[in-house]
Formats: C-alpha cells, sequence, structure tokens
C-alpha cells in the first residue's frame, strides 16, 4: 500500500521539540561567532522631511563600532530602470513599479511611513545598540500624513510629489449601468477588509559575512533563491558570489517572500564595515516593519432575480499599498481575477485603485488577495439573500458553477481545473446539522434570547500556484548505501516539506522515509528554485521529486539490469520492500544501496524541474456558529465545519494543519485583528499587547470534513491547501456574526466584529426602527 | 554581577550585565538556544521556562532574579536516556507543532499546566495557553496534544 494519503507524523518534529529549531538568532557557527549586531534607527514620524542626522553621540556611546546613513551608501549601483510591462523582477522584488515609486534601503531625504529605517547601529550586543539609537538625532520636518484611502485619493498630500497623485495603479471599466438593468433586486455595500499584522512567531533576521569576495547571508525567508537575485541586482554583484541560507523559517505566511529592504541593508552593511552582523527584529519593529496584509475599500454591487439567480455583480476595490508600492500594489488585480469566486454570474466587472499612504507597505499575507475577494463577494451574496428574503445557503446552491461546467471559463479570465462546489456546500450543511441550527436559531429569536445564535455560510473558489509557469525544481540522489537525498527548490518554514518530500520518494522508489534526507534553502547547494508561496509547494515542488524519482528509477532499472544480467524490460521495482528484482522472482531482488554502487561512485542522481501549464483552483465551503451578547456585542464562535477541497492529499496530517492555522487566521481577522493608525499616522497597534492577537482561548476546536476532487493539472492531482482557511473562514465567520443579528435590522458590520462594532450596529439598527 | 543557575540540571555560573534578560543568559550564557524571543511585551510565551517548577516568561525576569534557582528549558524535559517527556510525544503524535518557533516554549507552559492540573477540560487547556502564542497551528492541535499527554498520565 502506498504511503501517501496515510497519517505520517512529521519528520522534522523531534528536533524542534528537543533542542528547538536553528533560527537565525540560534546559528552558532564560526563565520558568526563574532557578529555584531544592528540595530535599525527608524522614524516615529509618519511622513517627514530629513533635515539632518547627527549620529555623534551614538558612534561615541560605548560598544558602538558604527552608525550607518545613507551619506553612507556610495558603494552601490545605479538602482535599474522601471522594468518594462510584464518584465517585473518578480514576486517579492523591493521596487516592482520603479521611479518614481522607487522605495530607498536607508531613508534620503524624506520619510514614508513609521518604522522606516534611517540609519544602522553596529554594536557588540543588543543592549548597547538600543541604547545607541535613542542618541542619534534624526531632524524631522513633518508633512500633513496621507492615511486612509480618502485622504489618499483626495490627493491634497502627496507621498511622491514627482508622480503628481497617490494613485499608483489603476485598471478596469465601471460596469454598465445597463448591466443591473435586467435585476429585480439591486444591493450596494461598501465594505472595508482591514490591514493585518502577519506576525510569524520569528520576526525578520539576517545575518551576513562578507569574506574573500563572497557574500553568504543567511535571513529568515520563504525563498533563497529569489533572496540572491535580488540581493545580487541591489548589490551589483554576480549571483555566483553570494550564498543566501534560509535556515529554519519561523514562520512567514507571505510577509517573508523574498528579501526586503532591512534584510538587503544588513547584507550591504556586511560588505560595506567588513564586519559579520547579526540583526534580529523585535516585535514592536516588526509590528510596523515588517509588511502587512489586506488593506482593501470594496464597493460591492449585486443584483438578480427574487428567486434566487443572480445576473450581475460589481467590485469596486480600493488597495491602500502602505508606503511603497510592494506586492500591494499587484494584490487587487488577484482580487479582481477571483471577483465572482465559485458563481457563475452572467455580468461581473471590477475595477481596481491601488493608493500610497503613510502606513507600513502592504504585501502578501496569507491568501493575498484572494481572501479579499471570497469576503466581498460572500458578504454580497449575503446582502443580496437577506434583501429577497431567502435562505443563504440555498441562494448559494442556486448560483454554484455545476459540476458539468469544468473546466470553467471565469467571465473575470480565470479558468477553473476542475470542482464539485455544490457537493461541497451540501457536506458541510449536513455535517454541521443545518436545519437543526436554524431551528436553534429560530428558538432563541422566539424567545427574544440575550444571546443570539448566528449561522454564516461561505462557499469559495481560489487561485493556487497563481506562477504555474514559473515551476520548481528537485535533485534526487540515491547513495551508495541506499539512502536518499532530495534537495529542493521548495523552502520549508513549518509546512512539513521534509515530510512530504520524503513520502513521495517512498511511494515512488520504497527508500524508506528514515532513509531520505530532504535539504532546502542553500543556493550553494540548490542554485535554482522558486521557493513558496501561493500555495505553490506541493503542486510544484513536490511533483519535481515525483518527476526526479521517476527518472532515477528508469536509471536504476538499466542499471541493476546489468547487475542482475536481466533484460530491463522483464526488470521490477517492488516499492513495499524497496528492492528491484526480475518480474515475479524475490530470488533475484537487490537493494538500492546495491544498485546506487553498481551505477558508481556518486550513486544514482536525477534533476527535475515542474511546470503547470496553468493554476489550480482548490475551493470548498467553510461555516461557522457564532453566539452574539446582544446586551455587549461580544461574540463567541461555537462551531466552525469546513470542506477544504484541495485535490488529492498527499498527508492528511498537514493539510488538516494547514486548515487549522487558515481558520485560525481567518477567525482572527472576522473578529479581533486590525492593524489601526490614528490620523498622524502613528501606529495604535504597534505591539502584541495592542495587536488583538488571536490565542487558543478565544477559539473552538475545528470540524474538518474530507472531500478530494484530484485536479488534471498535475499527475499527483493535487492542488494548493496553504491559504484554504483564511479564505474560507473569515467571511464564514463575519456572516455568521451579521446573521444572528440580521432580525434586530443589522445588515452588515465590519471587520474586526468587536464587541464595540456589534453592540453601536444593534444600537443603530434599533435607533433606525 | 556573578550569578549561578542550575539549568537542566548542570550549574552555570557568570558574570553578566546586571541587566542581563534571562532569556539572554540561557541563550547566550548557557548556549542553549530553543528558548525563543517572538516578542518584546510579554505576550507571546515563546520563552517560557520553568523556574524552581513554576512557568515563567524568561524574557520578564532578569537573570539576576533566577540566581540560584534551578531552570528548566525544553532542553532538559527528555530524560538521561533521551526518551521523550510525554508532553512532547504528544505534540509530536498529534502535529501540534508546524514551524516550531513557539513549540518549546508552548511545551514547557503545558508541562506547567498538567502539573498544576493533570486532568483538565478542552477549555481549561485553551485558557490556560492563553498566555503563549502560535502562529501556524490555530491551537487545534495543540490543545489535543495536551489533553492526550493528560490522558496519558492519568492511564499511568
Amino acid at each position: 500500500m502506498s504511503i501517501l494519503g496515510t497519517r505520517v507524523t512529521r519528520t522534522e518534529d523531534p528536533r524542534l521539540l528537543t533542542v528547538g529549531g536553528t533560527y537565525v538568532d540560534d546559528l552558532r557557527i564560526p563565520e558568526l561567532t563574532a557578529a555584531a549586531r544592528v540595530t535599525f534607527v527608524r522614524t516615529p514620524v509618519a511622513h517627514a522631511l530629513i533635515k539632518g542626522i547627527d549620529a555623534s553621540a551614538a558612534r561615541a556611546a560605548p560598544g558602538i563600532i558604527a552608525v550607518l546613513t545613507a551619506a553612507d551608501m556610495d558603494d552601490l549601483p545605479p538602482p535599474p530602470p522601471a522594468p518594462a510591462e510584464g518584465e517585473g523582477p518578480g514576486e517579492g522584488a523591493p521596487l516592482p513599479l520603479g521611479a518614481p515609486w522607487s522605495e530607498p534601503l536607508l531613508a534620503v531625504d524624506r520619510v514614508r511611513f513609521v518604522g522606516e529605517p534611517v540609519a544602522m547601529v553596529i554594536s557588540d550586543d543588543s543592549y548597547c545598540g538600543a541604547d545607541a539609537v535613542e542618541l542619534v538625532d534624526v531632524d524631522y520636518e513633518p508633512l500633513p500624513a496621507v492615511v486612509g484611502f480618502d485622504r489618499a485619493l483626495s490627493g491634497e498630500s502627496l507621498l511622491f510629489p514627482e508622480a503628481g497623485t497617490n494613485v499608483a495603479a489603476s485598471s478596469g471599466q465601471p460596469a454598465d449601468p445597463a448591466a443591473f438593468d435586467q435585476c429585480e433586486v439591486v444591493v450596494e455595500h461598501t465594505i472595508v477588509n482591514q490591514r493585518l499584522a502577519p506576525v510569524p512567531m520569528e520576526g525578520r533576521a539576517t545575518a551576513a559575512v562578507w569574506q574573500d569576495g563572497k557574500l553568504t547571508v543567511w535571513v529568515s525567508t520563504q525563498n533563497a533563491q529569489i533572496s540572491r537575485f535580488i540581493l545580487a541586482g541591489v548589490l551589483g554583484l554576480d549571483p555566483a558570489s553570494i550564498r543566501v541560507v534560509a535556515p529554519d523559517v519561523g514562520g512567514g505566511f507571505g510577509a517573508k517572500i523574498g528579501a526586503d529592504r532591512d534584510a538587503l541593508l544588513v547584507a550591504w552593511a556586511a560588505k560595506h564595515t567588513g564586519h559579520a552582523l547579526r540583526w534580529v527584529e523585535t516585535r514592536s519593529e516588526n509590528l510596523v516593519a515588517m509588511t502587512h496584509g489586506r488593506g482593501q475599500r470594496h464597493v460591492v454591487k449585486i443584483g438578480g432575480t427574487r428567486d434566487g439567480r443572480v445576473l450581475a455583480y460589481q467590485l469596486d476595490i480600493v488597495q491602500d499599498t502602505g508606503a511603497y508600492p510592494r506586492m500591494g500594489g499587484f494584490l487587487p488585480f488577484l482580487t479582481g481575477l477571483m471577483a465572482t469566486g465559485p458563481y457563475a454570474i452572467p455580468s461581473v466587472h471590477a475595477v481596481k485603485q491601488v493608493v500610497v499612504t503613510n502606513t507600513t507597505p502592504i504585501s502578501a499575507y496569507r491568501g493575498a488577495g484572494r481572501p479579499e475577494a471570497t469576503a466581498a463577494v460572500e458578504r454580497a451574496i449575503d446582502l443580496f439573500a437577506a434583501e429577497i428574503g431567502m435562505d443563504p445557503a440555498e441562494v448559494r446552491r442556486i448560483n454554484l458553477v455545476p459540476p458539468d461546467q469544468f473546466p470553467y471559463h471565469s467571465p473575470c479570465g480565470a479558468v477553473y481545473d476542475t470542482g464539485e462546489y455544490v457537493r461541497a456546500l451540501d457536506v458541510v450543511l449536513a455535517g454541521a446539522g443545518y436545519a437543526e441550527l436554524r431551528a436553534e436559531q429560530a428558538r432563541r429569536r422566539d424567545n427574544g434570547d440575550v444571546r443570539q445564535l448566528g449561522i454564516g455560510v461561505a462557499s469559495y473558489v481560489e487561485i493556487t500556484a497563481a506562477d504555474a509557469a514559473g515551476g520548481e525544481t528537485a535533485r534526487l540522489m540515491v547513495h551508495g548505501d541506499g539512502t536518499a537525498t532530495v534537495y529542493t527548490g521548495s523552502s520549508a518554514h513549518g509546512q512539513g516539506h521534509h515530510t512530504a518530500w520524503a513520502m513521495l520518494v517512498q511511494s515512488e522508489l520504497g527508500i524508506p522515509m528514515a532513509d531520505v534526507t530532504v535539504v532546502h534553502g542553500d543556493t550553494d547547494l540548490i542554485p535554482l528554485g522558486v521557493g513558496t508561496y501561493a500555495s505553490r509547494s506541493l503542486q510544484l515542488g513536490g511533483t519535481a521529486v515525483v518527476k526526479a524519482a521517476v527518472d532515477v528509477k528508469d536509471q536504476a532499472r538499466q542499471v541493476a539490469a546489468d547487475l542482475l544480467e536481466a533484460s530491463a524490460a522483464d526488470l521490477e521495482l517492488d516499492v513495499d520492500r524497496g528492492v528491484w528484482q526480475v518480474r515475479g522472482d524475490p530470488e533475484t531482488s537487490r537493494s538500492w544501496a546495491d544498485v546506487a554502487a553498481h551505477a558508481g561512485p556518486d550513486g544514482l542522481a536525477a534533476d527535475a524541474n515542474f511546470t503547470e501549464g496553468q493554476p489550480t483552483f482548490p475551493f470548498g465551503t467553510h461555516l461557522a456558529v457564532v453566539e452574539v451578547d446582544t446586551e455587549t456585542g461580544k461574540v463567541t464562535l461555537l462551531r466552525h465545519v469546513t470542506v477544504d477541497d484541495a485535490g488529492t492529499v498527499v498527508s492528511p496530517v498537514l493539510a488538516e494543519g494547514q486548515r487549522h492555522g487558515g481558520i485560525a487566521q481567518g477567525a482572527a481577522q472576522a473578529l479581533l485583528e486590525e492593524m489601526v493608525y490614528d490620523a498622524d499616522g502613528n501606529p495604535v497597534t504597534g505591539t502584541l499587547v495592542d495587536y488583538a492577537i488571536i490565542t487558543a482561548a478565544e477559539l473552538p476546536s475545528f470540524e474538518l470534513l474530507a472531500s478530494e476532487t484530484p485536479t488534471t493539472i498535475n499527475p499527483l492531482g493535487a492542488k494548493g491547501i496553504g491559504e484554504a482557511g483564511t479564505i474560507g473562514a473569515t467571511p464564514a465567520i463575519q456572516n455568521a456574526v451579521v446573521d444572528a443579528v440580521r432580525h434586530l435590522g443589522v445588515r452588515h458590520i465590519d471587520m474586526p466584529a468587536t464587541p464595540e462594532r456589534v453592540w453601536t450596529a444593534i444600537m443603530q439598527a434599533r435607533e433606525s426602527q | 554581577m556573578k550569578l549561578t543557575v542550575s539549568v537542566n540540571g548542570s550549574e552555570v555560573a557568570a558574570e553578566v550585565p546586571d541587566r542581563t534578560l534571562l532569556v539572554h543568559f540561557l541563550r547566550d550564557v548557557a548556549g542553549l538556544t530553543a528558548t525563543n524571543v517572538g516578542c518584546d511585551t510579554s505576550s507571546c510565551g515563546a520563552c517560557t521556562v520553568l523556574l524552581d517548577g513554576l512557568s515563567v516568561k524568561s524574557c520578564t525576569l532578569l537573570a539576576a532574579q533566577a540566581d540560584g534557582s534551578e531552570v528548566l528549558t525544553a532542553e532538559g524535559l527528555a530524560n538521561g536516556s533521551g526518551e521523550l517527556h510525554p508532553v512532547q510525544r504528544a505534540f509530536h503524535a498529534e502535529h501540534g507543532l508546524q514551524c516550531g518557533f513557539c513549540t518549546p516554549g508552548m511545551v514547557m507552559a503545558a508541562v506547567s499546566l498538567l502539573e498544576e492540573n493533570p486532568a483538565p477540560t478542552e477549555q481549561e487547556v485553551r485558557t490556560a495557553l492563553e498566555g503563549n502564542i502560535c502562529r501556524c497551528t490555530g491551537y487545534h492541535n495543540i490543545v489535543r496534544a495536551v489533553l492526550a499527554a493528560a490522558s496519558e498520565r492519568q492511564a499511568r
């Protein structure tokens, strides 16, 4: 029996549980023994001109090696010209739009968000570095801060005066008003998809050494190879003279794609000063200087017939991309691509605008553009259902793309590969006991209970491996002792790649998982690779491992034929025992050690690169049950039931873990978390005391239901699972909160549904009745 | 100042600046890096260790406050022959960890919880772990692991 699909525990765990992982701050290696510490001086002012920097007192402080400012950066190549259309440097690159929107490394004459790096203190240890930061005197001349969608759009104050606008990108035409002519009912609403902080438990961290003309950079990243590409471009170095290592990485969630300016600065400073350097940010730095996620405002307009058929949908998106258009400039285009979600809606229009504001730059965060699309359309469906007085689950069933329509060409331009959307809905409704829940809700409403029940449903389809053609690499070696090593271009930061890749090798070759070593994240060993984002790892990187294994198997067959003096066509690999033999004759069996040793001193090896013809489209339905205290507005998430169909499941344990984590982050957005700025651009939630990160106490255990609809896009049949949770859970929980108080006249509550917001919504609904 | 701390049963004596935090003493002086720093506001619990048997956030104590005390970190949890502690075993069996950064602190908090309350309910586990943040697992499998470890302890 194949090991695939079975409940295997992780190979990573024993080390992580006993001595702990080796994150950047844990590296105790000779190259870093004498490493000095980097501490950044960051602006506390959101928008200002820099009139001068006096670092003399800091330079004279005890334990200080150097204080560096933009004036010291005279050894860098000129920034590359703005890329031509379609020739961007790839996700994670720091300058996707180029001039006039360019992002400097250290601020030069202007700061644009609280937390932007202005100077670097290099010190013997982090304690004296923190002291010296206080001694750097920066003369700021404040400018009016641009905070919020409307102030950005007004253009009264500009972040980039030479651009003449705060709108960094836009596209799409408004819907033809006639599109809604056939509709009996039209509903319109403004919805804010709030700004979130990713908060990987390990913040950003970088160490760097320049030695003998080679730069080695250890960075907490999802993409070692992309980081090397960015470093080479920014520092003007040949990529061959750079080694990037991603050691253990303590979570990423999209915010560690590539290498951002702080990491680049540490690498530059190591080369510039000749000192080995290490930088590990504090959480308070992380909350303002690592990128944020989401940050969109939607105006949704939905129309259809009174019997539940949706005919037209319009989504007007404004993306707040923060002070610099990093990947935030790209997110609304993904949102627009997925605007209609799993519904067959004849007329669709999406309009996108990207604005800059004096806040932390926005980039990918678990879902990256797709949770926003799902949140908008799922609220719209519920608003429409409420308007026509139909059960929201029924409205979904009527409008979901039916199974005979696949591959389905969405009006937004996506091609959904495979799907059983109605089945996913029905499985969840049955699993949750939907009718009973509605009966209990009716009972509480009839009784006028203080604590009302809300039931929220969200159906979704999402896009994974959006850059399918980017592919992923794998190198597989089988050594003379019968063990194997996988070198993967993909990159793990908690997902369990080491376990999953070993399962794939055992499944294909019969080499036991325990004998399979997986190596990732070292560009000296793996120069070519892409890494991890967009739920791409298994379908691209995993399939590349399978492809390499098939290649090794083909080679091994020839070697075994020579060894057994038999025809290759007569040989078979007994995967259960991991031996080669003449078909039907176990007496002739030869082990992988025999075959690999016979192949030569280097054993067997194969390289593979797997690209997909198109992205894949996982789908599912989430159902949340909440209790809302109508006197205090407090929401309690009681149950969360989901189907997340990501095609064939290789490791149920890992897939469930991904779903759990995503659901929690979705619940966090729906109920608790929001990165808040005041009107002057000061972060109000800049520590973990203020940022309401979700804990175990605010969550129930989750009810996961199984569903596997394989894709035809890759031989594993697998789609991505990493982001399903945030995409499905967030609107299901938000819909549940609104549903709990709908009978009181509430139509909508923006996220996070804090007690204050829920209570206010109830009060306002009462007053207007 | 000079101080001596028993860390996982071994005496560690050193002279450190007065303001040295216990977590940095453990990581930089004792050389034990399982204990992580995940925040600067005593919020996340990644640095949780046992001080004289009680769970503490080692980023919130000065090393000086541990002078003469016994500290247990994740590295000291398995027994001498390398057999995992029941809580470690349960975290592995129930997939209670992903990236691993919160894990040493989470495990120490769970060990402390089971010392105080050997048979907690699910809600008691959730409340007890409120001071330990995990961003990967959604806590689902952490809670299952702690309950499984409690059951195993009860069965023995």
